[in-house]
């Protein structure tokens, strides 16, 4: 973003990465993928790099409203800089956060989550699968999002992106407003879980096994993370595999192999 | 002369039952006062829309058609039986009996319509006593695993049996009122199921065919009374509530929580000391998060009045499905709870509170691992039938651990130093911001 400003550029969108997308080994993948799409398609888009902060959502759904509003004043101030006007986003929980409460603290923009976005494009022709896609009869089912889903209701955008894989979508018993959570929302993501006798994300497993899918698709990298867990707890990464929409889509357009 | 002594005995009953009711309704309105102020007024449009929607239309309940349907019987009754209950306050007032059909002797087209009401009463009162026993049957018998939770034990338990028998109580005495009574008038009314109940009774000596038909007719208005004046003191307040806790739902995304402005003056004042902020308002909340009732808005104290305990919010909770010990149902109760312990302290003193040195945290209401074990997803809230919102209580007292007690798990005590030290909530450095453009 700042070598675009210094040129005098203006981008189409932000690309907010999120800490996630930066930083976690496996959610750096759904970022490259993303990223790989947009340069595909020759979109203008930005990041903004080493001037980009955490949101603040762990810690505002942790309680701390404090550090919270700090560190979203810091990237109001940023983006207010930069002009910034659209924001894309892979993270549910940077979108929900940035579309829903950065407004009241002078932080307005049109925002998006990547499967938003993604769908967009689909709708615009835009996007063209190979041949060679590699997800014809695979039995894909789709992870809601609390984030995207009953937080924002969204829950057709992302399964619009996976019908046009021509994949064999099968839905869990939670889904849609029912969804299961991953188990990692509300800063969960950061301790242990309290006691109980199954973890969250075993039993959002447990549920997509009973379908028996090939691919768990998710459009928000913590759930990633804790469906990825929850197939290893069960040995089962060898047949089942996790995967992000825009993953998948990068693949079924010959960007990446998966 | 019998006459004037009945309608005095009926307007004393009636008018001492309405003064209890009423004592107990001031007593629900004082306490949910007792929340912190919250504008919900905005877009009336599209308030009265979701009443209808979700309180007259029963929306949220058709996600469980069976239970849904259940209940809309239950419900239609309970509307459709006011017209006799009209007609039972009139003729108790002026000592008539039956007064609407015999007001409208000569117009048959509205004395045909009364029937019809009559009948479609009846009808809908022997399906909600199926309906009645299909509900005890599920409760005790089935033992459905949202109503046999340990939040429900004892006087929750209590309540949801009373309630059903009460409304059986109900229904037989409107049966054994208008089966006499077309005894006593050997049919001339022309109802088909009181005709057939009451086609039994005929032979019986007249006299005593009166007595029943007034026993009944007394047994129905007692119940009417009774659920009135129980209304205060128990989960069926819904009946109520539930429009009221409709048309203030909060029309914001769900996702959405709102910013504090208290933090928002101090963060400003933080990054710049000569920010140009807002005077503190005088009514401002005087601690961060909410710990009591006091610090709740009201509209958290309405959905806890209206909360009918159907379980539905927790049979959908990740955490309780996974055996932790949170439950939503659980946080709408203690917060009722609570309030209710609160009003009687103030009762006991005159309407001022005295400080009993308990709050909502703890001190058998609501405990800290409770508080910790929501992941803030939101079920809860989608699922409540009469748009209750369990989180949004769950986040103030959240807020309440952190910023004021600094009750906060180790991992989140890290979380937060290095959201603040590099703007991440692991121990990444900012400069690392790029490492995904490196395959």
């Amino acid at each position: 973003m700042a070598e675009m400003a210094a040129s005098g550029q203006k981008p189409d969108v932000l690309f907010w990465v999120g800490c996630s997308g930066s930083f976690d080994q496996r959610a750096q993948k759904i970022t490259r993928s993303f990223v790989k799409i947009l340069n595909h398609l020759g979109i203008k888009y930005a990041v903004l790099g080493t001037e980009e902060s955490c949101t603040g959502d762990p810690a505002k759904r942790a309680g701390n409203e404090f550090v919270y509003q700090m560190l979203a004043m810091q990237n109001i101030e940023v983006m207010n800089g930069y002009g910034v006007q659209e924001i894309v986003t892979t993270c549910p929980h940077c979108f929900n956060i940035l579309k829903n409460e950065y407004p009241a603290l002078g932080g307005k923009y049109r925002v998006r989550h990547h499967a938003q976005y993604l769908q967009e494009l689909i709708d615009q022709g835009k996007i063209k699968l190979t041949d060679a896609n590699s997800f014809k009869g695979k039995r894909i089912t789709y992870h809601d999002s609390c984030y995207l889903g009953r937080a924002n209701e969204i829950y057709e955008a992302p399964r619009k992106v996976l019908e046009l894989l021509d994949a064999e979508l099968v839905e869990m018993k939670s889904c849609k407003t029912k969804g299961l959570c991953c188990g990692a929302g509300g800063a969960q993501m950061f301790k242990e879980e309290e006691k109980g006798f199954i973890r969250i994300n075993d039993a959002r497993i447990n549920e997509a096994v009973d379908v028996s899918p090939d691919i768990v698709a998710s459009a928000c990298p913590f759930c990633n993370t804790m469906l990825t867990d929850g197939v290893k707890g069960k040995n089962l990464q060898a047949t089942v595999k996790v995967f992000d929409i825009a993953e998948l889509l990068a693949a079924g357009q010959g960007l990446e192999g998966i | 002369m019998s006459t004037i002594v009945q309608s005095i005995c009926f307007i004393l009953f009636v008018g001492g039952c309405s003064y209890i009711a009423f004592r107990g309704f001031r007593f629900v309105y004082r306490n949910i006062k007792l929340g912190r102020k919250e504008d919900l007024t905005d877009q009336p449009g599209e308030r009265l829309k979701t009443v209808l929607l979700i309180a007259l239309g029963q929306k949220k309940m058709f996600k469980r058609p069976i239970a849904a349907l259940l209940h809309l019987v239950i419900y239609v009754s309970f509307v459709i039986t006011q017209i006799e209950l009209i007609e039972i306050f009139i003729d108790g007032i002026f000592g008539t009996h039956r007064i609407i059909y015999n007001a409208w002797e000569h117009i048959p087209a509205l004395r045909g319509l009364y029937v019809f009401a009559i009948n479609m009463i009846e009808v809908l009162s022997l399906l909600t006593f199926i309906v009645t026993v299909a509900f005890l049957w599920r409760r005790d018998l089935l033992k459905l695993p949202r109503f046999n939770m340990p939040e429900l034990k004892g006087w929750p338990n209590l309540d949801a049996h009373i309630i059903l028998v009460l409304e059986m109580f109900l229904i037989t005495n409107i049966f054994i009122m208008n089966s006499f009574d077309m005894a006593a008038a050997h049919g001339k009314y022309g109802f088909w199921l009181s005709g057939m109940l009451g086609q039994n009774w005929e032979g019986l000596n007249e006299g005593l065919i009166e007595v029943f038909e007034k026993i009944g007719w007394w047994g129905h208005l007692a119940g009417v009374m009774a659920f009135l004046m129980y209304l205060a003191y128990s989960k069926h307040l819904h009946i109520i509530l539930a429009f009221f806790n409709t048309y203030f739902s909060r029309l914001t995304p769900k996702g959405y929580l709102p910013n504090m402005p208290e933090v928002t003056r101090e963060v400003k004042l933080m990054l710049d000391p000569n920010a140009a902020v807002e005077p503190i308002a005088a009514d401002a909340p005087t601690k961060f998060g909410a710990k009591d009732i006091f610090d709740l808005s009201w509209k958290n104290l309405l959905d806890a009045y209206t909360c009918t305990e159907c379980g539905r919010c927790t049979a959908q909770c990740p955490a309780n499905l996974t055996g932790k010990l949170l439950s939503p149902r659980k946080i709408m109760m203690d917060v009722r709870d609570r309030m209710e312990e609160v009003g009687s302290i103030m009762d006991a003193n005159k309407g001022v509170w005295q400080d009993d040195g308990k709050t909502l945290i703890e001190n058998g209401y609501i405990s800290v691992e409770e508080l910790r074990a929501c992941t803030t997803c939101n079920a809860c809230v989608e699922e409540c039938p009469v748009n209750i919102s369990p989180l949004d209580i769950i986040m103030q007292l959240r807020r309440s651990l952190i910023m004021e007690d600094s009750n906060s798990p180790n991992e989140w005590n890290g979380m937060f130093a290095n959201l603040e030290n590099n703007g991440a909530p692991w121990q990444f450095s900012p400069q690392d911001r790029l490492n995904w453009e490196k395959e």
